[in-house]
């Protein structure tokens, strides 16, 4: 469509939308407007959002046989920009959230190291800090992607929305273990949190000398403590499940642990039959936000709105596609565009009014992009229950109503796991 | 004598530069201390001493595990901990990995039960209730004798048939080239 007409377009869909409102008939008058005549809420020592927002909360699957170890989703399509509010990080943990005192708090690293120390929480908010925003994705984000026949009622924070992205604050984890200085022969960390399970896993050291962060604070503030209040690792990129919160810690080693959410679970299933250990690097990732599963649209002017990311690098470009991956077109990326961090792609768009079908795809600076659910599953087993990065669909109908516009895949029914992917179905 | 001096200052200041001076030195006797469930190494360090039995972790498992993993592991509401001792296929659904099929490595039943179980009292099996508890487990998933003694010497030499399905992720693969697997 050429730009003339397209903007001719918009203004009849504008004037159509002033006219609609005065049909309606809105009420403006003077009590609409009361607010203005009395005095407001006083000031008040920590803000809480507008009562009229209270309906916006994270995702908690009613079928969970336990919400002590589980996961919620963030309410991707009801947030804007790239920062995930602290009240909304999606959530995942074992054995519920502990209540660390922070007088209390100390840090352990021992091991494979010239110097066994212990920090205190204060002691760690002395060295030099780092501020990154990074997002951080459940390896079981996407999991309700492996049912099929798909979902029809999807949204899409049920289908992405155990990702979330904030600003980190806290202390390179290298220079803590350049303080206790790592032995020769050591590769291996194993951290372990401060929750009832101690949860543990192995992260190599060289990753750890590279970017981890020993973080304190999530944007701003200190951490909530469903992010692991007061100290959390962040390993920019990978798995949220690497990334132990309630860190208490750190044992220097020469092997891995293998331990339980390194074997048992957060290992993959291939359709060849393997099964891969060590699935750390999250595949890159695009999710469209607006419109999206189970919202509803009218006629016109539109801008399409979605999240990105990649745990392999930086988002180079954001594809959508209205004919089902025939063509595709560029979306426009909203800077700043950050390694390992959401990117918010836009797309202004006119609807027609007729049906259509939406399709995203992300692509990283190392050239990687999603593929389509029928690629997914020649890679990845059916029955795996991690790392689903396949290209979302939704589903315009005339009625403006939008579905979840993913394809049934032949074979067998099946439905998620639960646990790491958040939602449990009796299958 | 006064060069001398400034010389092992200015050593010291480098040494001392290098770091912060920040977090207390510990013995590792005191570490240990903190290590409340050590964690429990592929090869069997951080295992304890003592001995599981069979008929003994039949007993503990009625009693602390068999209200949520079902009286035989069969596995309700919680998960599912015994099957054949046959690895999975890509056929297998999810709910029906358990230890037999699924777990690559013994020490991991020992690390974990220590760590995590039972659910809501985590950290009150001894030691010597934890390796009967295994002990029962890998007999259950038919992986071992009624009579095979699971100790720090046995337990980290027992094969688990999944072991064979476990591969590398490649892009790890390739970020760790001297990466491998126990
Ligand atoms: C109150 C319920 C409850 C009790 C009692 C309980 N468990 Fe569990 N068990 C769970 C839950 C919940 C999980 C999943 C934990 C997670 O999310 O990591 C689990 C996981 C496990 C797993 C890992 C399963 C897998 O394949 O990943 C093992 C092994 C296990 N339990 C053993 C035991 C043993 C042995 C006992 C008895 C000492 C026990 N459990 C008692 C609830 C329970």
């Amino acid at each position: 469509m050429d730009r003339r007409r397209f903007f001719r377009i918009l203004g009849a869909g504008g004037l159509l939308g002033l006219l609609k409102a005065k049909a309606q008939g809105l009420p403006w008058t003077e009590e609409t407007f009361a607010p203005t005549k009395t005095l407001g809420a006083p000031l008040s020592e920590y803000g809480e959002r507008s009562p009229f927002e209270a309906e916006v909360v994270r995702y908690i699957s009613p079928n969970l046989r336990t919400r002590h170890s589980g996961a919620d989703f963030a309410p991707l399509e009801r947030l804007e920009g790239v920062i995930t509010p602290n009240g909304l990080h999606f959530e995942r943990h074992h054995a519920g959230v502990p209540q660390v005192d922070p007088k209390y708090y100390r840090l352990v690293i021992h091991g494979m190291v010239e110097r066994p120390l212990v920090f205190t929480l204060e002691e760690l908010k002395r060295f030099p800090s780092v501020t990154r925003t990074y997002f951080i994705e459940c390896a079981g984000n996407g999991q309700n992607g492996y049912r099929n026949p798909p979902d029809p009622n999807l949204t899409a924070t049920r289908s992405r929305g155990l990702a979330s992205n904030a600003s980190w604050t806290g202390v390179p984890l290298a220079l803590l273990l350049k303080e206790a200085g790592v032995k020769p022969g050591a590769k291996w960390l194993i951290p372990e949190g401060m929750d009832a399970a101690m949860y543990t896993r192995s992260l190599p050291l060289e990753k750890a000398m590279e970017d981890v962060l020993v973080a304190y604070a999530q944007n701003g503030e200190a951490l909530r403590p469903e992010q692991g209040y007061p100290v959390r690792l962040v390993v920019p990129g990978w798995e949220g499940s690497i990334q132990v919160k309630w860190l208490r810690r750190i044992l220097v080693t020469d092997l891995p642990a293998m331990a339980k959410d390194e074997t048992s679970e957060y290992t993959d299933v291939m359709a060849d039959g393997r099964v891969l250990a060590f699935t750390w690097v999250m595949d890159p990732e695009s999710i469209i936000t607006y419109p999206s599963g189970l919202q509803q649209i009218k006629p016109g002017f539109h801008e399409i709105r979605g999240l990105a990311w990649s745990g392999h690098g930086r988002i180079t470009k954001v594809e959508i596609s209205f004919d089902e991956g025939r063509t595709w077109r560029e979306a426009a990326l909203e800077p700043p565009v950050e390694r390992y961090a959401f990117v918010r792609f836009k797309m202004p768009w006119y609807w027609d009014g007729k049906e259509v079908v939406l399709w995203s795809r992300a692509w990283d600076e190392r050239g990687n992009t999603q593929p389509t659910r029928e690629e997914f599953f020649k890679k990845w087993g059916r029955n795996n229950r991690y790392h689903y990065n396949a290209i979302q669909a939704w589903r315009v109908l005339p009625d403006g109503r939008v579905v979840n516009g993913d394809r049934p895949l032949g074979g067998q029914a099946s439905g998620p796991a639960g646990g790491c992917g958040g939602e449990v179905f009796d299958v | 004598m006064f060069r001398r001096a400034l010389l092992a200052l200015a050593l010291a200041g480098l040494a001392v530069g290098a770091r912060y001076q920040l977090g207390t030195p510990i013995t590792e006797e005191l570490a240990a201390q903190y290590d409340l469930r050590p964690v429990v190494l592929p090869d069997g360090r951080g295992l304890p001493p003592g001995e599981g039995k069979v008929a003994e972790g039949e007993r503990i498992y009625a009693e602390k595990c068999a209200s949520c993993h079902g009286a035989r592991g069969e596995g309700y509401p919680f998960n599912r901990l015994v099957s054949e001792p046959f690895p999975i296929t890509p056929d297998t659904e999810p709910v029906e990995y358990a230890i037999g099929n699924y777990w690559q490595y013994p020490t991991t039943l020992f690390d974990y039960i220590r760590r995590a179980m039972p659910f809501g009292q985590e950290g009150t099996l001894t030691d010597e209730e934890v390796y009967h508890l295994v002990a029962f487990l890998l007999y259950m998933n038919g992986i071992t004798e009624a009579d095979t003694p699971i100790n720090q010497k046995t337990l980290p030499t027992i094969r688990m048939p999944a072991r064979e399905l476990l591969d590398l992720d490649p892009e790890t693969k390739r970020r760790f080239p001297w990466l491998t697997l126990p």
